[in-house]
């Protein structure tokens, strides 16, 4: 197996950990007094997390450089998913359940629900499409539905926000507030980019450079990893 | 529309108490009956391992209470870990996790406003008031947990006829402490400080109303409101101030902490009712903290937390929706 691959384990490994955790305090009985609202807070607040954290992936390889890391964001949007079922099934199985009624009731009272099942809706959708034949088939579209990761997070943070009113303590929200505000300011700061960090764009021209002469070097024969085109900006 | 129910104070079939936990309970009184309430050594296990636990701070003898329900009681653990008290964090495990810095002694409750007899009480004499009562009620949080806990303590009204209300005296303030040294909690903007709770007169001075000093047998712990508290089983329990300072008699209605941090959902009633909803969820039902486990679904929520035909009347003609 390559680094690579290595890595992947690792972070499937550590990406376990809170669920580990839930099982082992959960066996152990040491779940406090309220253990269906322990797993939902810990479930949620890992999904918020996890998906944070594939926010971030774009912002750190730009600024370190290291491009396989966009080859561990699947996996980690796969876990956010995966800690949203969990929480997802703890509310309708162990708070309310599958009683429909009561749970429609809640959805109609409570609309930090009704944010938390869109934005789980959405999540559901990012991971059905999210395998390479998915990728491969939806083209150009696959990048475009998978953009609905913005609304997801917001909806996330909303949810989170509006549940932790109810405390009148949004210390917590605030926090992933300013975390998901600074991960999507980046996104909008990204056509700048160059702008703002010269030094980047310098190695840039110079990378473009190298292309350039590569491609001269080799003239008359057409690029075969990109036919008609011989340099590509990122 | 009020509706009295008679049955309110007896349990459903299903609630009905395991024979076990019963027989422990019928040692539990006759060791009350010949004070010995805190149980010897030899009988400790025991009662650990029986659903009812013992608290392991000092011991509080009382005598038994005709108030207490026979519902399965909370465990001291869960009734001690897991608190709303904002004084030392939001969080359920914080109380337990940071009350440690409260000083519970020496302590003084200044007893003030429309009274005759304004006094402030050492906690000693004020322990000393009347005699204790272990009192099991059950507890309903805004939040849609509950619990059922033996406090230890006294009506309040036994304070409030020795200091001899004017005419004036509409209304009941208890105000908590709010010592930034001791709690940490109350750095934080979460509420206005010191947290203020209040009550009609009637409502005061019912005799389920509790000043209360103890609960498992025990003091107090800190993170349940030591060193005295109220009670109102028939309120949300928000309602119920811990480790109070002060208490004013006054004319007119106060100002609680939570009704002025939301006025549109905590009202100065907050009478639990299934029927009336929090604006933002249901009251319909409870999760009973402890309650045979994980899979336990949620029970019923009941008019006035089963109280109703012991409350109800002061309530008569008006309109809960409104005065929620």
């Amino acid at each position: 197996m390559n680094a690579l691959g290595w890595l992947k384990v690792a972070l499937f490994a550590v990406s376990l950990v809170p669920f580990v955790r839930l099982v082992v305090l959960g066996f152990g009985g040491k779940l406090g007094a309220n253990p269906i609202e322990f797993i939902t807070h810990s479930t949620g607040f890992w999904t918020l997390t996890f998906l944070c954290i594939t926010l971030t992936v774009t912002p750190l390889r730009r600024l370190t450089g290291w491009q396989w890391l966009v080859r561990l964001r699947r996996m980690i949007g796969l876990f956010a998913f995966f800690y949203a079922v969990l929480h997802f099934v703890t509310y309708v199985w162990f708070d309310q359940w599958f009683a429909l009624d009561d749970i429609l009731a809640d959805v109609w009272k409570r609309p930090f629900i009704t944010v938390g099942f869109v934005a789980f809706l959405i999540m559901s959708a990012l991971a059905f499409t999210s395998t390479h034949w998915m990728k491969r088939r939806l083209g150009r579209r696959w990048s475009r539905l998978h953009t609905l990761i913005y609304p997801t997070i917001i909806l996330g943070v909303l949810h989170f926000w509006w549940l932790k009113q109810d405390k009148n303590d949004l210390s917590e929200p605030w926090l992933f507030a300013w975390i998901v505000a600074a991960l999507l300011l980046f996104r909008v700061l990204l056509p700048y980019w160059h702008r703002l960090f010269p030094k980047h764009k310098r190695d840039q021209r110079r990378a473009a450079t190298v292309m350039q002469q590569a491609t001269a070097r080799i003239a008359g024969r057409p690029d075969p990893l990109q036919p008609g085109r011989s340099t590509r900006r990122h | 529309m009020l509706i009295r129910n008679p049955d309110s104070l007896h349990p459903a079939a299903s609630e009905i108490t395991p024979q076990a936990v019963y027989r422990d309970r019928r040692r539990l009184l006759a060791a009350a009956g010949i004070g010995l309430l805190g149980l010897g050594a030899a009988g400790r296990a025991d009662a650990q391992q029986s659903v009812t636990g013992q608290s392991s701070l000092a011991r509080l003898p009382a005598k038994p209470s005709p108030f207490s329900t026979m519902e399965k009681q909370t465990s001291f653990e869960d009734a001690s870990t897991y608190n709303n008290y904002y004084e030392f964090g939001t969080d359920k495990s914080d109380p337990a996790r940071y009350a440690g810095t409260l000083q519970p002694r020496p302590w003084t409750v200044s007893v003030e406003g429309e009274i005759a007899r304004p006094k402030v009480f050492d906690f000693d004499d004020l322990l000393k008031l009347a005699s204790q009562e272990d009192r099991v009620y059950r507890m309903r949080c805004v939040e849609g947990w509950s619990m059922v806990i033996p406090w230890v303590g006294f009506s309040l009204s036994e304070l409030i006829r020795r200091v001899e209300p004017t005419g004036n005296a509409k209304f009941i303030e208890f105000v908590t402490l709010a010592d930034p040294k001791q709690m940490p909690g109350v750095r934080s903007n979460v509420l206005d400080w010191p947290y203020v709770e209040g009550l009609r007169m009637d409502e005061a001075m019912h005799p389920l109303t509790t000043l209360t000093f103890g609960m498992y047998g025990g003091v107090l712990p800190n993170q349940n409101g030591a060193p005295v508290r109220i009670v109102i089983p028939w309120k949300y329990g928000f309602k119920s101030g811990k480790s109070i300072v002060r208490i004013r008699f006054t004319e007119k209605q106060p100002i609680t902490s939570w009704g002025r941090a939301g006025p549109t959902e905590y009202g100065f009633y907050s009478n639990v009712n299934p029927t009336v909803d929090h604006p933002r969820w249901s009251q319909a039902a409870e999760r009973r903290i402890g309650e045979d486990g994980f899979l336990q679904r949620k029970r019923k929520t009941l008019l006035f937390n089963g109280y109703a035909e012991q409350v109800a009347q002061m309530y008569a003609g008006m309109d809960l929706r409104t005065h929620f």
